[in-house]
């Protein structure tokens, strides 16, 4: 954790950031048409959350988000386990799964589009082709990184496959599996949003697609700023879980 | 009838013939050590009598009977830390109940028992990393125990600790093996020590085509202390015979080396 000195840094630039942007705005040194001014953005901001016209986009993009979330982690981490555990599969998927990771995704939203229809199921496929690569690499290299020694141990004291999985593969598997869910929240996001974005009716990539279209940069920036607000408040969320279920990690750079 | 017994048993890894020709027999209840050089393929016959690695030729018989994949007799004491990290000391030696299909509160009643039993009764809920390497080990000994293995295969576990550590953790293997007098086949370079601990003392030539050259019964009286059996006449007279025999042998390793 950060210090106090840190942290009135951190406040502090952010702080500076703003009051230069607004003081340039202002002043006329940049044109507030092209990159408003961030006391219009709070303003912005503060009558969506005050009328409550923002909470039904917020309602639709979370649970895009969750759901690509949830349904790309839980099948990356299956898939990975199952490639991890049985190498003659990998060998023969493994120019399938490298092929598939190479599309960029965003190509996809106007097929995922056509399949699925303008709501919801089409951005929650998106969001699911970017988490799951994610959650499938980390999980296939935490289940090939377990030390053969605690491995032949386990086996030793009369480990069966599923106590392996749920003793062994896992958890070892689970720090990598972690680090890859801070990254894939970010990813669910891009999915969702970037559906919205390019056909859709309600959420926040709609709101901000919505905002541009009229030239109105202060709406652009305000949805920015909620998106902001909305993947950190996550990413904290999965920091606290993380950090219950991984006690057992020696912390960095001290202890014994 | 042996507990443990290797047939003219050979473990090649590819070209290289690691241990050639192994003849050894374990009778129930008794404390036997393989010394020899390093890269003598100490740990190789180790992991034959685990059946952790099928020899190339010969076999492997337990209790009679030819040895087909894992040894279900077999507790395995690791040199490195074999437990597992993201368990607590309790669960780490609960788990090979577990395992066998017992309850958690069952398995963790009778894991605090062992705990107590090799000095640990005051860290049970200690993860590995917040325990010392000596604690470690005690961890993975009540793990291997716990399972009631009949024989007992350890691989050079206390080489990794400091002296004082290590001659407090051979005392602690006498007393809890005086118990129940469990089968024990022992590596270890250190050639004090398996005098110390063993019935019987077993040289092993330098590899490649490593095999027994010597083998030495050792009278000392049970039970014993390590620390001070060491400085007993006996003990002197054996250690000059056996290092006769072992010198030649580190010698050659070094020249190959």
């Amino acid at each position: 954790m950060p210090g106090l000195r840190a942290r009135l840094w951190q406040a502090g630039l952010l702080l500076g950031f703003l009051l230069l942007w607004e003081w340039a705005s202002r002043t006329g040194r940049i044109d507030p048409f092209f990159f408003s001014v961030p006391s219009e953005i709070a303003k912005r901001v503060w009558r969506w959350f005050a009328t409550g016209e923002v909470y039904p986009h917020l309602y639709v993009t979370t649970a895009e988000m969750l759901l690509a979330f949830a349904i790309g982690t839980l099948l990356g981490v299956v898939f990975g386990l199952w490639l991890a555990l049985a190498p003659g599969v990998a060998a023969v998927l493994d120019p399938y799964v490298k092929a598939l990771n190479a599309i960029p995704r965003v190509v996809l939203a106007p097929i995922f589009t056509l399949w699925f229809g303008l709501g919801l199921l089409s951005k929650v496929a998106l969001g699911v082709t970017l988490v799951f690569f994610v959650a499938f690499f980390n999980t296939y290299q935490g289940v090939k990184e377990v030390s053969p020694i605690v491995l032949q141990n386990a086996r030793l004291l009369g480990a069966r496959r599923r106590h392996l999985l749920a003793h062994v593969y896992l958890p070892a598997a689970a720090s990598w599996i972690f680090s890859s869910l801070r990254t894939s929240i970010g990813f669910a996001v891009i999915g969702a949003v970037v559906g919205e974005y390019l056909g859709s009716a309600a959420g926040l990539g709609y709101l901000i697609a919505q905002a541009e279209g009229v030239f109105d940069t202060t709406g652009v920036f305000a949805g920015m700023a909620v998106l902001m607000a909305f993947v950190l408040a996550l990413d904290a969320l999965v920091g606290a879980l993380e950090r219950r279920l991984l006690v057992w990690r020696p912390k960095e750079g001290g202890g014994r | 009838m042996s507990l443990l017994e290797f047939r003219q048993v050979s473990v090649a890894f590819g070209d290289y013939v690691a241990v050639e020709g192994v003849t050894l027999r374990l009778a129930p209840g008794e404390f036997v050590s393989l010394v020899g050089p390093t890269g003598c393929g100490k740990s190789t016959l180790l992991n034959v009598a685990a059946g952790l690695l099928a020899p190339s030729r010969g076999e492997v018989l337990l209790e009679g009977k030819p040895l087909k994949g894992l040894n279900p007799l077999a507790g395995y004491l690791f040199q490195q830390d074999a437990i597992l990290p993201w368990k607590t000391a309790l669960d780490n030696v609960a788990l090979p109940l577990v395992f066998r299909g017992l309850p958690w509160p069952e398995a963790r009643r009778r894991a605090m028992a062992w705990l107590e039993k090799v000095g640990l009764g005051r860290f049970p809920r200690h993860f590995p990393h917040q325990l010392s390497g000596g604690m470690r080990k005690r961890v993975g000994l009540a793990q291997v125990l716990i399972a009631g293995p009949k024989l007992l295969l350890m691989d050079e576990p206390f080489s990794a600790l400091d002296v004082q550590t290590r001659q407090l953790m051979e005392n602690e293997l006498l007393r809890l093996w005086q118990e129940d007098r469990k089968t024990v086949l022992f590596v270890t370079h250190d050639l004090e020590e398996a005098i110390a601990l063993s019935d019987r003392v077993v040289v092993l030539s330098a590899g490649p085509r490593s095999r027994p050259i010597g083998e030495f019964p050792i009278p000392l009286p049970r039970p014993r202390d390590v620390a001070e059996v060491r400085l007993t006449p006996e003990f002197l007279r054996l250690h000059r015979e056996i290092w006769e025999l072992l010198r030649g042998e580190v010698m050659r390793a070094h020249a190959g080396a």
